[in-house]
């Protein structure tokens, strides 16, 4: 009986502390968006952001958006063939990096290289005592270190999706057309035929989502820290795991939405 | 004027701060000495806002400063200049940007004068040609000069150092006693300054308080503290094991 009680006691805690967390979210991406419209914006902190979030992850896009329109074309291959209907593959391959993969796959990946960073850069700023400087200089934190973050988050995930979803498709195309030889022609007109801006538009929606939440749960994760190098290590993994969770989760509900 | 009443804090089920009650004068040198671990650096931070107590009141001119929103905390923060233990500089800016911080944040100076400013307030503290290393490339006691040059910047009335000789070679302590002593005459501020270093504190201090157990047992001029028969700062000043501090 007590077993029982003291489970049911634990389970009840942990779904407390996490809507309370969620709530301590909400508030940190309503003051984002009160720092985001009272001027001097930081462009040079901005920028600065944007080249570490997208410039520096277009290599890791490029190399599994390519592999994974690969594999889908491979995959759909298989099933196709089976009532004929192979040039069906590169619209399929075209359907599900644009609508699906290209934004989860980019912003697990951004989550796992650029929301962890900020994770443990923030949670070493914490530990170290330099967001007590800032604070102590009258300059928020918010404003200098989240704000921008935040930003370059929801700007450059579509961007980095498009780069996905190109090479999805051309990957995708690579192994249909050469290797499985498919026909040319109708591979690429059913692509045209079959997806519209609106897919486009679907996906790159959602990726600016995911932007938005692997900034704040990376930037939310590191300002919490506490409890040096240690604290700092496991801010990071924390926000990793929840970024992924939420895109993941918030997926599902968004393309519901949208459908 | 500085007015600490009644000030508790704790940390879980340790009690820092019991109740702590300390005037600190305008215009004057405050030297809060104490055992590691005693509370002095939770103090300071508790005189700028960084904690808030658990009952209690920091009075900054008459305005108690848990009262404050934001923006007037910010307007009281302006005051103020502040030396880290750790020095807290920028570890993604170099020292020209660290000691610049404040000067970009809230004067509208020119870029020219700025950096004018920051080699200044450099050479004040016995660093020159260090501008465009980072933070990490430097020794402790550099980084502690730095963050005295960025503490110092802005020109504040009120300056807070939390061991600002610590790790400093003994020639280097002397000189940036100097530096506190001068540049609180110079511009009649109110500094408050923790120090575990018995040479330091009668040098520097206009008033020495002694922490004690989350309290200030005693208080006074330099004069009165070497004359002072209470046990805790006797023991403390000679640096003695036998007395009522106990350490092991
Ligand atoms: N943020 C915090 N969370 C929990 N405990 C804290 C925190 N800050 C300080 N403490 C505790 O409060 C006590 C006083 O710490 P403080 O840093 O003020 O000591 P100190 O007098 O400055 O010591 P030292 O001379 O070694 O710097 C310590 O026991 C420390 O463990
Ligand atoms: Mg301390």
């Amino acid at each position: 009986m007590n077993k029982i009680a003291a489970t049911v006691d634990n389970f009840g805690r942990a779904i407390l502390e996490n809507i309370e967390e969620m709530g301590r979210i909400l508030l940190l991406f309503l003051s984002v968006l009160m720092w985001m419209v009272r001027p001097p914006l930081k462009l040079r902190l901005i920028f600065k952001q944007m080249e570490f979030v997208g410039v520096k992850s277009i290599f890791v896009v490029v190399l599994t958006g390519t592999f994974t329109g690969m594999v889908m074309a491979l995959q759909g291959y298989y099933g196709f063939k089976m009532f004929n209907a192979e040039s069906l593959v590169g619209s399929t391959v075209a359907l599900g990096m644009t609508r699906e993969l290209g934004p989860v796959l980019t912003a697990l990946m951004v989550t796992a290289r650029a929301g962890s960073a900020m994770a443990a850069e923030l949670g070493t700023m914490r530990v170290t005592e330099q967001i007590d400087a800032l604070y102590v200089m009258a300059a928020n934190p918010v404003k200098h270190l989240i704000v921008p973050r935040v930003i370059a988050g929801v700007l450059m995930l579509p961007l980095l999706t498009v780069v996905s979803d190109f090479m999805g498709i051309l990957g995708g195309y690579f192994v249909g057309v050469p290797v499985l030889g498919i026909n040319s022609g109708a591979f690429i007109s059913n692509i045209t035929k079959l997806v519209d801006l609106g897919d486009i538009y679907h996906g790159l929606t959602k990726a600016a989502f995911f932007g938005l939440i692997l900034s704040l749960v990376g930037c939310h994760k590191g300002f919490i820290a506490t409890g040096g190098a240690e604290g700092v290590g496991r801010a990071t993994t924390e926000a990793v795991v929840l970024a992924s969770v939420s895109i993941l989760i918030s997926d599902y509900f968004l393309t519901a939405i949208m459908f | 004027m500085i007015k600490l009443v009644g000030i508790h804090k704790s940390f879980g089920r340790q009690k820092v701060l019991d109740g702590l009650s300390l005037d600190i004068e305008d215009g004057k040198t405050t030297v809060i000495i104490g055992g590691s671990g005693g509370g002095k650096s939770v103090l300071l931070k508790h005189i700028i806002g960084l904690l808030k107590p658990d009952s209690g009141q920091v009075l900054i001119d008459g305005v108690d400063i848990a009262s404050l929103n934001d923006r007037d905390l910010n307007e009281i923060r302006k005051k103020f200049g502040m030396l880290f233990q750790e020095a807290a500089l920028f570890d993604s800016m170099n020292v020209m940007e660290n000691v610049a911080f404040p000067l970009r944040e809230h004067t509208g100076k020119k870029e020219k004068e700025i950096r004018e400013i920051v080699k200044e307030k450099l050479k004040a503290v016995g660093l020159t040609g260090v501008e465009d290393k980072m933070p990490s490339e430097l020794s402790g006691g550099m980084r502690k000069r730095v963050g005295l040059a960025r503490a110092i910047a802005m020109q504040p009335q009120i300056v807070l150092f939390d061991e600002p000789t610590t790790g400093l070679d003994p020639v280097m302590t002397e000189a940036i006693n100097e530096l506190i002593v001068e540049t609180q005459r110079n511009f009649d501020l109110t500094c408050v300054v923790i120090s575990h270093d018995v040479q330091s504190i009668f040098t520097v201090g206009h008033k020495i308080a002694m922490l004690y157990k989350g309290k200030i047992v005693e208080y006074g001029t330099p004069e009165e503290i070497k004359s002072s028969s209470d046990p805790v700062l006797r023991q403390f000043l000679s640096g003695s094991l036998e007395g009522p501090i106990s350490v092991i």
